[in-house]
């Protein structure tokens, strides 16, 4: 009989949601698996695994990443935010709260990877209009087809701020 | 997934030492070797990730060229200040490919080595001579919308996907290499390769060999640029045509012209002959519809495709339009002018 190889599992640190996790994992296990089955922050969505919907978006060092195209044992040492950790001292996050103002969602089940990601455009500051945002959202679909909806949530959290960094210029 | 081992080096002359394996891969991104590792298309039996490599640095050289690490992302490259002022075709053309959250994972390195998206490719149920050799091409009388109209082989029909290399390739990059035998410098132009009996093969590189910068020289032609991509849906799809074009243009006549073409071949192409033929003539239309006509000359369909050749023909007069009138392609407003 062959012997099975053995494939040692690997130690790693991550921040996520401000809390320092000290795990080992096996090296074929993605952040999104990881996420979901290991620490149960079951938030973030699993989709199409093909990084083709976003629904996996989580936020890694502050920027918007598929998890599931990303292995854990290659994230080792980053931070990670998920839906989980937007809110902060019991307050919604503000684009979690345009999102209900604006009932961009029908299903809900893409509404996760949305708002990290619109939360990963706003930490960017490349976008500007309308159209930029339709452009830098692309990455999320929603098969309910809310999409009117999430560029208003997105604009609405958007402009203001844009407003105020002029101002302030 | 198979199994694999997993290997961090801290240097490139470790990470070296363990690609030198025909079965080892290089892990950067992650963003297309994984997912076709979750296909069993890519099945390595060595991970080498190489993130803690020191290849994150954009820098300008003494001699004025773009050297950008290996490991720099497509975000940091496409919005970084100097690419953006001076090389906008290369920010361009990466703007226009994947999605934002793509981009932020996804690395100029490995940007190089992704691989088609042939659907037949993808799925190991079927015959493809690209994922094993001597299997047969299921593509060549099957469903081949997306599938190449240049350059293409009796083994093989796919293109190369990207849209970063379209721009490195026109604008004259070399990718500068490191493996088991020393370092070398690759033309981008002969980076990638056609497919002729060895489709597997998607690019030069040896086994063992690692990329470790790609370089630019500056070019010189201002506003006179454009990177037009023609895909199925407005946002976040593969092209079926992309054009980059850049003119320099004296009052009037054209003093150096290129154009290279996405979503047409297995590699990027571009064709010397044509762009020489541009040099001396006046902007204009008809030459511009002359010169496409020329670059398409061997042009060949494949049933789904055909409609392919005649909107590469209009993509490429309307690229040079847009580059002629210094008005580029706005990546975000989609509209085509």
């Amino acid at each position: 009989m062959n012997q099975i190889p053995h494939y040692p599992q690997i130690s790693i640190s991550l921040t996520i949601n401000g809390t320092l996790h000290e795990l080992k994992v096996e090296p074929w296990v993605t952040l999104l698996d990881l996420l979901r089955e290991r620490l149960l922050l079951t938030g973030t969505k699993k989709g199409c695994d093909q990084g083709q919907c976003g629904a996996c978006t989580v936020l890694v060092d502050g920027k918007r990443v598929n998890s599931c195209l990303a292995l854990a044992v290659s994230r080792d040492g980053a931070e990670i935010t998920t839906i989980e950790g937007l809110a902060q001292n019991g307050e919604l996050h503000p684009l979690q709260v345009a999102f209900i103002g604006r009932d961009a969602f029908q299903c809900g089940y893409c509404t996760p990877g949305q708002i990290c990601s619109a939360a990963g455009l706003l930490a960017e500051g490349h976008t500007r209009s309308r159209a930029e945002i339709r452009e830098h959202m692309s990455g999320n679909l929603c098969r309910c087809g809310a999409y009117t909806n999430i560029a208003d949530a997105v604009e609405d959290v958007l402009m203001p701020r844009i407003a105020a960094k002029e101002a302030a210029e | 997934m198979n199994r694999f081992e997993y290997i961090r080096p801290a240097t490139v002359a470790d990470a070296i030492a363990a690609l030198n394996e025909p079965a080892a891969r290089a892990l950067a991104g992650g963003t297309n070797l994984v997912d076709l590792m979750k296909y069993d298309v890519a099945q390595p039996s060595r991970l080498v990730d190489i993130n803690r490599l020191p290849l994150k640095s954009i820098e300008i050289t003494s001699g004025g060229a773009l050297r950008i690490g290996a490991l720099v992302t497509n975000t940091d490259l496409a919005w970084h200040q100097d690419v953006r002022e001076k090389w906008p075709i290369l920010s361009s053309a990466i703007l226009a490919g994947a999605s934002p959250q793509l981009r932020n994972a996804a690395t100029a390195g490995g940007n190089l080595m992704q691989r088609t998206r042939c659907y037949y490719f993808y799925d190991p149920s079927t015959a493809c001579n690209k994922r094993q050799p001597g299997s047969g091409c299921s593509a060549i009388g099957g469903v081949n919308r997306i599938h190449a109209i240049l350059g293409a082989s009796d083994s093989c029909i796919a293109v190369h996907p990207s849209d970063m290399c379209v721009a490195m390739v026109a604008l004259d990059a070399s990718v500068e290499v490191e493996g088991p035998e020393g370092k070398r410098s690759i033309p981008m132009s002969g980076f990638h390769r056609l497919p002729g009996g060895e489709p597997e093969r998607d690019n030069t590189l040896k086994v063992g060999e690692l990329i470790t910068s790609i370089i630019i020289p500056e070019p010189h032609f201002g506003a006179h640029h454009t990177y037009l991509k023609i895909r199925d849906r407005l946002s976040y799809a593969f092209a079926l045509i992309s054009v980059a074009a850049a003119l320099r243009v004296d009052e009037g006549v054209i003093q150096d012209a290129r154009i290279a073409l996405g979503g047409v071949a297995h590699k990027p192409w571009r064709d010397f002959d044509a762009e020489k033929s541009l040099k001396g003539e006046r902007v204009g239309t008809q030459g511009f519809t002359q010169v496409a006509d020329f670059i398409l000359r061997d042009a060949k369909g494949q049933g789904d495709n055909d409609f392919k050749i005649e909107l590469a023909r209009r993509a490429i007069v309307r690229a040079l339009e847009q580059a002629a009138a210094g008005t580029p392609q706005d990546q975000a407003d989609k509209s085509i002018h």
